[in-house]
């Protein structure tokens, strides 16, 4: 496509540096001697130190990790299984409405959702706490995941399930034998994207928690409404540490995965 | 028996996720409408009892009769709630409108790269996604702050001899609109770029259009679908945000997202969020039909 003007370059250094500066100075600050935020004083770990000790917040982010893991796990299900049924099945009786349900989440202002889910557990009488967390977080995140298996699935060769199909496997050793495989990268993404959003989450929870279960989001929100302090910085850089490491990583997998995938292809071809 | 089993599964298929999303999706909505209609009491959970499953057809008429729009009536009495309503449209619509406006020339930008460093470049786009979005609020406060790096910078420089007063203010919101949800404004209109027939505007050039009207005449409406879309999915959670205006925002900005989480957490009057948050799905519901649309619509043609 034509050529790479200057103003094109300019555009893309600009608006990565306004993505990334803010980062970049949290990061930096976050290694900060004194306790001012914004001036330097010199070079320290103190302050990542002090975390260790901070036994309310190891707490909390072990509360948010546990979130995290069953929620992104049983939203990876379910969204896999809502973007089979958009996908494969293209007339049902209530389709429209399930596919309606399953957009209207990524966009539903998090107060809404919170706030509705809240009253729906009060009204079933569940015991808030760690489940109500995790309830909510598996219903707003299967449609993220849902959204990602879903954009796979439309780009899949579906002759190849029809030839098994053809052969006599039944539909579920056709899924695990043929579908899954193929689609497995997003459906990892997919679980990688629900965990990072439950990790973050504050709104929802902050609505469906109960006593006992305080994750690290809310620790965060109630210490930044105090002020901005050094020690949140490292905390928050910790954070962005983890999920860096983890987005790059399954990046990679996921690429060599594909790279794989289409040797074996030609290979395959090859032969025939 | 094959055959059954097959049934089977498209069934579960469809029924498993159809069923969770109308329990803990749709219902939630008719019962913050429900309880919308009681009366606040004292008492945990503070509403008035809204429904009785045992009670049969009789009881649920029963109940009927105490419903009551006091809440709405509550709503419109105090003007508060309606300038929150109408100031969250306005603080979304602009940002939208910014958002845009830078958003644009990078997704521009990223479709004109080497296609070799495309792949690295929506990486880059979709990395600061991942990261906690109350962190990257949060490391604005530090920018924006009367002392903050923003106002030493300028000074040290001299283009201002007296710090602006950014944090608190309107500014501040649209600032962290904007880069909280600059991604989701990037990658649709990205996409629709990308997908472009690039002959068009090299046909346009040729035929002696200036570089402008060929932009403006020819791909610009091409990545509408991807404009629509970004704005969408930019407008309608920017209107009910509320960990941006708290953090950024000063004691006079309203928004209603805030309005409800105080109602919510501070005054503990349920019925009346509930009341806040129907009108708050009202205003939204043209915008969310239409995203909806529009995204199914998108699936088909990727088929």
């Amino acid at each position: 496509m034509g050529n790479w003007s200057r103003f094109n370059i300019a555009s893309i250094v600009l608006g990565f540096g306004f993505l990334y500066l803010p980062i970049v100075l949290l990061v930096i600050f976050s290694f900060n001697e004194s306790k001012l935020v914004t001036v330097w004083a010199g070079f320290s770990t103190k302050w990542y130190t002090q975390l260790w000790h901070n036994q309310a917040l190891l707490d909390a982010a072990w509360v948010t990790i546990r979130v995290a893991l069953i929620s992104a796990t049983c939203a990876t299900v379910l969204g896999t299984l809502a973007a089979l049924a958009l996908v494969r099945y293209t007339r049902f009786r209530g389709r429209m409405l399930f596919s309606g349900m399953v957009y209207a989440p990524l966009v539903m202002p998090e107060v809404i959702t919170g706030l509705s889910l809240l009253l729906l557990f009060v009204a079933i009488g569940l015991d808030r706490g760690f489940w109500t967390i995790t309830l909510a977080h598996i219903t707003f995140t299967m449609c993220f995941v849902a959204v990602v298996v879903q954009s796979r699935l439309l780009s899949f060769d579906q002759s190849i399930e029809e030839a098994a199909l053809d052969l006599g496997a039944t539909p579920v050793r056709t899924f695990f034998a043929i579908t899954l495989p193929v689609i497995a990268p997003a459906v990892f993404s997919g679980w990688v994207l629900a965990f990072t959003l439950s990790l973050d989450d504050l709104v929802i929870s902050s609505f469906t928690t109960g006593p006992g279960a305080t994750t690290l989001p809310m620790k965060i929100y109630s210490q930044v409404r105090l002020g901005v302090t050094p020690e949140i910085n490292a905390i928050c850089t910790i954070l962005i540490g983890v999920v860096a490491i983890g987005v790059v990583v399954a990046s990679i997998v996921t690429k060599q995965r594909e790279a794989q995938r289409e040797r074996d292809e030609r290979a395959a071809f090859a032969q025939s | 028996m094959a055959r059954v089993a097959s049934a089977l599964f498209s069934r579960l298929v469809i029924i498993i996720p159809y069923a969770w999303l109308l329990f803990f999706f749709l219902i939630p909505f008719f019962i913050v409408f429900r309880i919308s209609l009681s009366q606040t009491a004292v008492a945990m959970p503070p509403y008035t009892p809204v429904f009785d499953l045992f009670g049969g057809l009789s009881g649920i008429l029963e109940k009927a009769r105490e419903f009551s729009f006091d809440n709405y009536v509550w709503l419109t009495e105090d003007v508060l709630y309606f300038n929150a309503y109408v100031s969250s449209v306005i603080i979304a619509g602009v940002s939208t409108v910014l958002t845009l406006l830078i958003a644009y020339p990078v997704a521009y930008g990223m479709a004109k790269a080497p296609k070799t460093i495309r792949p690295t470049l929506l990486m880059l786009v979709i990395l600061p996604f991942w990261t906690s979005f109350l962190i990257r609020v949060y490391a604005w406060i530090a920018i924006l702050k009367p002392e903050g790096l923003l106002n030493q910078f300028l000074m040290s420089i001299n283009v201002i001899d007296q710090p602006l007063i950014i944090l608190n203010t309107n500014w501040a919101i649209y600032i962290g609109i904007v880069y909280s949800y600059l991604p989701f404004m990037v990658l649709p209109i990205y996409s629709s770029l990308e997908k472009m027939d690039h002959t068009l505007t090299e046909a346009a050039l040729d035929l002696g259009c200036t570089p402008f009207t060929a932009f403006w005449r020819v791909t610009f409406p091409l990545s509408l679908a991807g404009v629509v879309a970004g704005c969408l999915l930019v407008f309608i959670p920017a209107v009910g945000e509320f960990v941006i205006p708290d953090l950024l925002g000063g004691s006079e900005t309203l928004m209603i997202g805030k309005t409800l989480w105080n109602e919510f957490n501070a005054n503990r009057d349920w019925p009346v969020s509930s009341a806040v948050a129907t009108i708050l799905l009202l205003i939204l519901v043209l915008p969310i039909v239409y995203f909806q649309n529009a995204q199914a619509k998108a699936d088909g043609e990727g088929r």
